[in-house]
């Protein structure tokens, strides 16, 4: 089993020897001092991971998000949250298990958690369909959530999928109505609601339990339109162009935060949130108690205007076509920053 | 394919008083899309289809002699149909019902009272924010399709009077880059819908769509969250919404606008779905049943709640409108005003 993506192999290797030092210092000959060469050893590990870990391409990225070790959704519940009592059912037609929810704790909080949950084996992606929910997981969600607003607990939304699931029974019951109910309905709960997306935000089946007053993601997660893999399907007509077609879509936690399409970057341990869990967990739960707390100061009232006028003010357009004279004044191709989106209410 | 089997005959001119309309040379192809992942555009084509916009003939439906028109086989049916025919019947086969795609212009022409149709952000642009450079640059893609079809995106929007109502009616597009939804549409349709909640008018969306516009990344995908945040005020006011789903409709604008009708009608055979047919294929690795993701399929169902010809349409919504209009939260809020 490759549990290493690529340009990780330095580090590991370096973990490696690392490991094997410590744990069989009889098998160097005498004289020399292990302390020193574990210390040097250590030294270029840090440098190497801190050297990678700058640079990561948006394509590294994703592979980040996708790493088979990264922490999932129940991972975070069981360090992040301090209690958790899932609850299952949308009442209507079955059990999504690519959905999961239910009460939590979160510091002295009272929360409902909602996050989409993967498999990290073939048994449970069984399960778990890969992450990727049916209607039924959609309208669990916003039954859970309705329920949680009718209590005044808030929404914490852990979003990992890379997308709906296109499947004849999806579509026979038609998902796309039970994505497009939640926008709705979510943007007029009363509730604070934090969305994270911790790994894959794939498209609008990220989407549909991702409508919130704060939006946060993790340093090496990826929220985009379409995969990099479906994009590039389309665009250079070929699946290996995907690398590109990650840099063009700008879906990093990096190029999202610039593009004013997320709040917050969470940032992850130095090698990705997989190296380790236990301080990703706790980082995530800082930002979400901070959050939340902010939230929880604000009146309703107030937190629903907010949080129209946060999607209201999404995408960039022009009032009228660009004359002659301004387009040769405009820059050939657009500048990294976003232009300011244009946020004229109506 | 449905482009006319026989040269132009040269006209032998007959002297006739009016000045003879461009033929309408409809060579608009109906491509499904194939959206590849959910709430994705289709592959824009690489030539985008012309459509010679002929404006009604006003009022005389003159006696032909000699065929003076282009003749458009019916992809369904085989039938020949002389173009003019064609456009009067609304661009639906009058053999078979088959209903051709049809541009927003002449669909807006098709519902609302003569002159009423009051057209908001004509002249709204999109923007190449993300300085998207695939095989080409998203502005050149703009450009072409904005010469080809005349529009400046792709939908349409305004206030309007149908029979006796006002309503705040948007019309999607097809012709424009598959229909997609970025950040022009999801504006110019959440003002839209925002005009109808602040003036109590009852809306109307007749979509067309291969989903969330690729060239603008994240951008697209909010459109969907704020057009349907938009509609949740809307509903919060009791206003009535009604959504047509027209060939065909797909993924992202599906998942959110589309499907929030309090009425959600459709155009008989339409395509109607949220993932592209062949990613279902390949995902499940299963035969789809017979008539998957058409208007016919879902209504069995339970998605949609009637099926409308389009030559019905408007009188149909008169009547929807009579009723929703008849309670308690209507004789202020629908006034003509
Ligand atoms: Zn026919």
């Amino acid at each position: 089993m490759k549990h290493q993506l690529d340009f990780e192999k330095p580090i590991i290797e370096l973990q490696n020897k690392l490991d094997e030092l410590r744990k069989h210092p009889e098998t160097h000959s005498l004289g020399v001092s292990f302390d020193e060469e574990i210390k040097q050893i250590e030294k270029k590990l840090e440098e190497t991971r801190r050297q990678i870990f700058s640079n990561l391409t948006a394509w590294q990225r994703v592979q980040l998000a996708r790493h088979p070790k990264r922490p999932y959704t129940l991972d975070y519940l069981a360090r992040t949250f301090t209690e958790f009592h899932e609850l299952h059912g949308d009442r209507l037609f079955a059990e999504d298990r690519a959905v999961v929810g239910g009460f939590a704790r979160l510091g002295d909080h009272k929360v409902m958690v909602i996050g989409t949950q993967k498999g990290r084996d073939t048994k449970e992606n069984i399960l778990r369909n890969f992450g990727s929910a049916h209607p039924e997981g959609y309208r669990k969600a916003l039954r859970l959530m309705r329920l949680a607003d009718k209590f005044g607990l808030p929404i914490i939304a852990l979003i990992d999928t890379a997308g709906a699931y296109p499947g004849i029974g999806a579509e026979e019951r038609h998902i796309a109505e039970a994505i497009a109910v939640n926008l709705r309905e979510m943007t007029l709960l009363e509730t604070p609601i934090i969305a994270a997306v911790i790994g894959e935000g794939g498209s609008g089946g990220a989407l549909g339990i991702g409508v919130a007053d704060r939006v946060l993601i993790l340093e090496n997660a990826y929220y985009s339109v379409i995969s990099p893999e479906g994009c590039a399907a389309i665009l250079w007509k070929e699946r290996s162009a995907a690398a590109k077609a990650a840099e063009a879509l700008r879906i990093t936690a990096k190029d999202l935060f610039e593009l004013k399409l997320v709040d917050e970057i969470i940032p992850e341990p130095l090698g990705g949130a997989h190296t380790d869990p236990k301080q990703a967990a706790e980082i995530l739960r800082q930002h979400l108690l901070t959050n939340l707390e902010q939230l929880r100061a604000l009146p309703v009232a107030e937190r629903l205007k907010l949080r129209y006028e946060k999607y209201r003010a999404c995408g960039p357009f022009l009032e009228k076509p660009l004359t002659a004279s301004e387009k040769a004044a405009a820059p050939r191709k657009s500048s990294k920053r976003a232009a300011a989106p244009a946020a004229t209410m109506a | 394919m449905n482009v006319s089997p026989q040269p132009n005959p040269p006209v032998p001119s007959p002297p006739t008083p009016l000045p003879l309309l461009p033929p309408v040379s409809f060579a608009k192809k109906p491509v499904p899309p194939d959206p590849s992942e959910p709430a994705v555009t289709p592959p824009p084509k690489d030539n985008p289809t012309t459509f010679v916009k002929k404006p009604k003939m006003a009022g005389k439906p003159r006696k032909r002699e000699i065929p003076e028109g282009l003749w458009t086989k019916c992809p369904k049916c085989s039938t020949m149909l002389f173009d003019k025919e064609l456009d009067e019947n609304l661009k639906v086969c009058s053999q078979c019902q088959y209903h051709f795609p049809i541009g927003s212009r002449e669909r807006i022409h098709s519902l609302v009272e003569t002159c009423t149709f009051e057209e908001m952000d004509a002249q709204m642009t999109s923007v190449d924010a993300l300085g998207f450079t695939g095989v080409a640059t998203y502005t050149s893609k703009l450009e072409a399709y904005q010469r080809s079809t005349g529009l400046k995106d792709a939908v349409v929007t305004g206030i309007c009077r149908i029979g006796e109502h006002r309503a705040a009616l948007g019309v999607m597009d097809f012709g424009f880059l598959g229909g997609s939804m970025g950040s022009v549409v999801g504006e110019k349709l959440t003002r839209l819908i925002e005009r109808a909640t602040e003036k109590g008018l009852p809306l109307i969306i007749i979509s067309t769509s291969g989903g969330a516009r690729m060239y603008e990344g994240m951008f697209s995908l909010m459109q969907m969250a704020k057009t349907s945040a938009a509609l949740a005020y809307h509903a919060k006011a009791r206003l009535p919404y009604f959504s047509i789903l027209t060939h065909p409709t797909t993924a992202g604008v599906m998942a959110s606008y589309a499907t929030l009708g309090d009425l959600i009608l459709a155009e008989p055979g339409a395509m109607i779905g949220f993932a592209g047919p062949r990613v279902i294929k390949d995902t499940t690795q299963a035969e789809l049943p017979p008539g998957f993701q058409t208007a016919e399929f879902l209504l069995e169902r339970g998605l949609i709640d009637a099926i409308v010809p389009r030559n019905e349409l408007k009188e149909r919504l008169i009547t929807y409108l009579g009723y929703v209009t008849a309670g308690r939260n209507c004789s202020s809020g629908l006034a003509k005003s």
